[in-house]
């Protein structure tokens, strides 16, 4: 059976893609349907859903609708642009570590488990404080903390593929060892890990929520978290400025992990085995 | 003596962790925009340049980067942090009183995940396929897509705002009740909403994990051989299947230790929690870098402790653990 044609029987992923296209549309369409700035002030301020304001409008009168929109470009971005940058550096340290094994293996993973062992929101926390607020600096502390799984699994990959006929060839017919990682291993190990990263993008999208929920956003752009954070001194009067971007969070994050799970079993047989009997 | 050996490599090991996690620390001070001179200067409005030569001499910063970093590491091996920048306080103090609130709620929340997570996986095992089983894969899909503090604002709408049974707000009501006991009751109504809001993001990883490790276990041949033995159902279940489906379980619970140090700070905002979270979360606001740091530093040792429970945990399970590695 053709990849597609598998991923596309499970009901949940396509469900899945279908909303993460959705939620896609809504980050390319944002300029166009809303053309002004999303922290505009656009009409009276804490107006519930109606009229006036489709999902009603927050503290200083800004359209939350608006601020949806805009909020799925940073949501979007910051989970895809973080999760390359935390594969690369998982699959540099895994690479090296699986494919020449000994001492450099030893002090490669002992460093992914220190990074596995520190509380990672805390050190993100402490990391975007530090960098001050901002996209590059939230892409660089949520990189930081969730490479070392990737690192893992990446060496594992390495390992196991490292004495195979095809790589030792390689080796013996004196192709440098940079080529052989990249070119000849990291092709045949990509699977399983094109898997994690799709399910990491929904954990970076959550981890960035919580981060500008804390006030640690972009402060130039509105997003999700930003939204729900704000609006906490008001939240039991006005639920709408709570409910809506968090609704818009979860059911991302949830597109994304159903999607991530189709691609899982469509393309790891094995492992769809081990979740369906 | 296997204890002892057990004991022994755990110290170590923690205390290489936590060298390095201060070292960490050095370098993250390092990279924060000013120091305590400019902050210091930019509180009392006197900001020419002797007075911040004086004061950096004061703070030794002005000596060389290794001997700044032995003399960091030396103030904390004796407790010593520093002071916050904003209160003066030394700051171990000021983690040190709200350490006891976030270890209520972590642990609390931690054995929650623990007792409900792998239960309803083991129901959704055993009904595989059938609408129980639906109903928990779903719920458990469903919550481990919610952001904390989403879930968290809903229970206050809900079950405060709404329903009005449980407080919305802090770790005790603004007048406690009199008496050992009521006060406790006091406190435990209060952490109910914290530690689920906490919890259920973990119940769901346990819960999707158990269902897996069970289903992957129950078709192994030894499993077949105690049903074919004419073992009793629940006696397969337990003794033979969840017995091993647990241990990927718990190896995962102490690597997440550290993922639930830091959703406390997300639920202590939420919550108004008084817990080193919420003091994060000051600081933070405060841009008061020594106090992250020395919240930064407790939430490593604490994850620190709770990989040796589960340490603890996974040999109580496996004794193969222990007779293997020695």
């Amino acid at each position: 059976m053709s990849f597609w044609q598998s991923f596309l029987r499970n009901r949940g992923a396509v469900a899945g893609l279908a909303v993460l296209a959705a939620v896609l549309l809504l980050a390319l369409s944002a300029p166009f349907l809303f053309s002004f700035d999303p922290w505009d002030t656009r009409g009276a301020p804490l107006q519930p859903p109606g009229e006036g304001f489709a999902l009603g409008s927050d503290m200083l009168g800004r359209d939350v609708l608006a601020g949806i929109f805009h909020g799925a470009r940073v949501s979007l971005f910051i989970g895809v642009v973080s999760t390359v940058f935390a594969v690369v550096i998982g699959v540099v340290v895994g690479a090296v570590a699986g494919y020449f094994g000994g001492l450099v293996d030893d002090v490669a993973m002992r460093f992914t488990e220190f990074f596995q062992t520190i509380p990672s929101f805390v050190l993100a926390v402490l990391l975007v404080a530090i960098l001050t607020p901002g996209l590059a600096s939230i892409v660089i502390a949520i990189s930081v903390v969730t490479w070392p799984p990737v690192a893992r699994l990446a060496r594992s990959e390495f390992l196991a593929l490292r004495h195979r006929a095809f790589v030792e060839a390689a080796v013996l017919s004196g192709v440098s060892h940079i080529r052989i990682i990249f070119g000849e291993v990291l092709p045949n190990a990509l699977t399983p890990i094109v898997i994690m990263a799709s399910l990491m993008v929904a954990t970076a999208i959550l981890t960035e929520s919580a981060l500008s929920f804390l006030g640690l956003g972009d402060p130039n752009r509105i997003s999700w978290g930003y939204m729900i954070g704000a609006a906490r001194a008001v939240f039991r009067h006005a639920w709408w400025l709570s409910v809506f971007p968090g609704l818009a969070i979860f059911v991302t994050v949830l597109a994304i992990n159903l999607v991530g799970e189709g691609l899982n079993d469509a393309l790891n047989p094995h492992m769809r085995r081990r979740t369906d009997p | 003596m296997r204890i002892l050996l057990f004991l022994g490599g755990w110290l170590v090991k923690a205390a290489l962790i936590l060298l390095a996690i201060v070292v960490l620390n050095f370098c993250l001070v390092r990279l924060a925009p000013g120091d305590v001179a400019t902050v210091l200067a930019g509180e009392s409005g006197a900001a020419d340049a002797d007075f911040l030569a004086r004061t950096r001499a004061e703070f030794g910063l002005d000596r060389p980067l290794p001997a700044q970093l032995a003399t960091y590491v030396g103030n904390v091996l004796s407790l010593d942090l520093g002071v916050s920048y904003r209160t003066r306080r030394p700051v171990a103090d000021m983690v040190l009183e709200r350490l006891p609130a976030t270890l209520l709620l972590t642990g609390t929340a931690f054995l929650f995940a623990l007792g409900v997570g792998p239960a309803l996986g083991v129901l959704a095992a055993v009904k595989a396929r059938r609408p129980a089983d639906s109903l928990i894969t779903v719920a458990a899909l469903v919550f481990y897509a919610m952001p904390i503090f989403w879930v968290g604002l809903l229970f206050i709408l809900f079950f405060s705002v709404t329903l009005g049974w449980l407080p919305p707000f802090g770790m005790r009501s603004l007048i406690p009740p009199s008496g050992e006991l009521a006060r406790a009751i006091d406190v435990a109504r209060h952490l109910v909403l914290p530690a689920v809001t906490l919890g259920l993001f973990y119940v769901a990883i346990y819960a999707r994990l158990t269902r897996g490790a069970m289903l992957e276990t129950a078709g192994l041949d030894y499993v077949k051989t105690a049903r074919a033995k004419g073992l009793p159902e629940w006696r397969v279940v337990t003794a033979h299947i969840l017995r091993n489906a647990m241990l990927p379980i718990i190896t995962f619970a102490g690597l997440q230790a550290g993922h639930l140090v830091g959703g406390a700070i997300v639920a202590e905002t939420v919550f108004a929690w008084p817990g080193i979270g919420r003091l994060a979360f000051d600081a933070l606001l405060q841009r008061d870098y020594n106090l992250l740091l020395a919240v930064f530093l407790a939430s490593a040792v604490a994850v620190v402790l709770f990989n040796f429970v589960t340490d603890l945990l996974l040999r109580i399970a496996d004794p193969r653990i222990g007779a293997a590695g020695g």
